[in-house]
């Protein structure tokens, strides 16, 4: 019995070891942004635009960016909620066989792994197709395409988690598969489908690489589609390539800002999943 | 002509045979019990009544099922049709992630019946006497003055023919999720019994219920077969015995048996059959 109760307390002591370091690296992280950017953090930084010399330490802020970081990353989880949405109701095995999604899947998979930087030298080839140069386009066009696999598969695993049983329910009154996916599936699967939306946001708007070349960077905020924009990925980038310490504070200053719109993003999934999620059956 | 007829129906998934040639005639207006052991095929026969069994891939059906004389898997059979003429009522209740409310107008709203037809169901629902209970006059009344109060009035009856409206009545719109399990299969029959079945077919509707719930549900049974053709599955002899009118004995996907519950129960002409009844075999 004792070597047992050994085994038990061994591996509660490595698991409880694991999850106190997963933790404490998290907030590492959190007290080190804090620590080095909240006293360059000023009201200044939120609401204005970079003057000239911003980087060289001087007046301004990144509003910019703040508000460019905002249309790319809303602009990109519209466009692919849009594609993502449909692709998972697809991948039901009422609609594409059981090969076809497992296909999908598998290279969903795929794409989820590829490295963002792939993401911005393919967008960058598709904008010199359609003829448009660095832009909030660009930037959504290739964001679009980093978030879509992870969009999609979470919705699927979603929607794959609604008991076929609650479907069954729905065929046999004499509905249709569209009427059954809308009426009951995405009634069941929303929440799950919220969390999906928030983790692919969460993904893109923190992206630098797929940005890079597709959005490009400048002092403004764009006033157009076509118009250039900054992020705060990359304002955290070139915060921190200068050479000045006080614009390295602000560089972390930038990345608090890109932490906390995560936060606030999370926190209203979870009171939208809340809201919706008042009717859905266990 | 009854209703149903099985002609020698066979149902096999990928190479295993769940079902081998059956034929057998369901009586109108009565309770048809099929009794067996499990994986004898039950199941599999009750969901080839509506082609639920269609959602299984690996399911193949092969013979006739004809449901007034037309046979149910001609290529050219209009499965929204024989859905809604064949209700369908699973083991464990479902309630629709909805309200209680909107479960029960679940299937007129996707048949998208108008005013109209709703008021004219209501009154064919009354005019046959057979159910007795049914909304109170100033409910009628009133209905007719409101906007949207066809539907409530459909609510209330059907409610009141499942024996729920009492308990319910105060929220209609509450999640039905908060119903107890009980409650939730009476809701599951006002919503099958809301599109106006000809058949009602039972899956072993009772066995995730509590012992006072399930003798709820039978009653319920007992009242309805006065309108509807019902097929019930069971594992329960007893149940069986006690409401069945007519039994079907399947064993290993074999129709061993079928008659009138009284001679299937005391004087089974199969050996299988007495031993199955006698509880020698199970």
């Amino acid at each position: 019995m004792g070597a047992r109760r050994l085994e038990e307390a061994v591996f509660k002591a490595l698991m409880l070891a694991s999850l106190g370091l997963v933790l404490a690296v998290l907030a590492a992280i959190v007290v080190v942004v804090m620590a080095r950017g909240a006293s360059a953090l000023s009201l200044s930084m939120l609401t204005q635009t970079p003057k000239g010399g911003y980087y060289l330490g001087k007046e301004g802020g990144i509003a910019n960016a703040i508000v460019g970081s905002l249309y790319l990353a809303f602009g990109a989880s519209v466009l692919s909620i849009l594609l993502s949405l449909p692709t998972a109701f697809a991948l039901q095995k009422e609609y594409a066989g059981r090969r076809l999604a497992s296909i999908t899947r598998l290279s969903l998979d795929a794409l989820w792994g590829t490295p963002s930087i792939v993401y911005g030298a393919f967008g960058f080839i598709i904008m010199r197709y359609l003829g448009i140069g660095t832009s909030l386009l660009g930037g959504i066009l290739a964001l679009s395409l980093l978030m879509l696999p992870i969009m999609t598969r979470a919705m699927e695993e979603a929607i794959r988690m609604v008991p076929l049983e609650l479907k069954e329910i729905s065929y046999s009154m004499g509905a249709t598969r569209i009427e059954t996916t809308l009426a009951v599936v995405l009634r069941q699967a929303l929440p799950g489908i919220i969390t999906a939306v928030v983790l692919a946001f969460g993904r893109g708007i923190g992206d630098a690489a797929s940005i890079l070349f597709t959005a490009g960077y400048t002092d403004h905020i764009p006033r157009s589609l076509l118009d250039p924009t900054a992020s705060l990925p990359l304002a955290v980038f070139f915060q921190l390539g200068t050479p000045f310490p006080e614009v390295q504070r602000r560089a972390y200053a930038s990345a608090l800002i890109l932490l906390v719109i995560v936060l606030l993003a999370s926190l209203a999934a979870r009171l939208l999943s809340r809201r919706f999620s008042k009717h859905i059956v266990r | 002509m009854p209703h149903i007829s099985l002609r020698s129906l066979n149902v096999t998934y990928r190479d295993r045979r769940a079902l081998r040639d059956i034929t057998v005639d369901v009586p109108d207006a009565q309770i048809t019990t099929i009794i067996g052991p499990s994986g004898c095929g039950k199941t599999s026969l009750l969901k080839s009544l509506n082609r639920l069994i269609d959602l299984s891939e690996e399911a193949r059906v092969e013979g006739e099922v004809l449901i007034d004389g037309v046979n149910i898997y001609h290529p050219k059979a209009d499965i929204i049709a024989l859905r809604r003429k064949v209700g369908f009522l699973s083991q464990k209740p479902y309630p629709l992630p909805m309200s209680i409310y909107d479960n029960v107008t679940y299937g007129p709203r996707m048949h998208r019946m108008n005013r109209e037809q709703i008021f004219q169901q209501i009154a064919e629902l009354e005019k046959d006497r057979s159910l007795g209970r049914l909304c109170p006059e100033s409910t009628r009344l009133t209905a007719r003055t409101r906007r949207g109060g066809e539907m409530d009035l459909l609510v209330e009856c059907y409610l009141r023919v499942a024996g729920l409206w009492d308990e319910v009545k105060d929220r209609l719109h509450d999640p039905a999720t908060g119903l107890s399990v009980g409650q939730q299969q009476r809701l599951a029959l006002a919503r099958t019994l809301a599109v106006e079945p000809e058949v009602i077919l039972a899956d072993e509707p009772t066995s995730a219920l509590d012992p006072i719930s399930a003798k709820l549900i039978e009653e319920e049974f007992q009242f309805l077969k006065k309108k509807y053709t019902i097929v019930f599955v069971t594992h329960i002899l007893r149940q069986a015995r006690r409401i069945g009118d007519y039994v079907i004995f399947l064993y290993l996907g074999e129709l061993v048996e079928h008659g009138p519950a009284q001679q299937v129960f005391t004087s089974p002409r199969d050996e299988k059959t007495r031993a199955y009844v006698a509880g020698d075999i199970s």
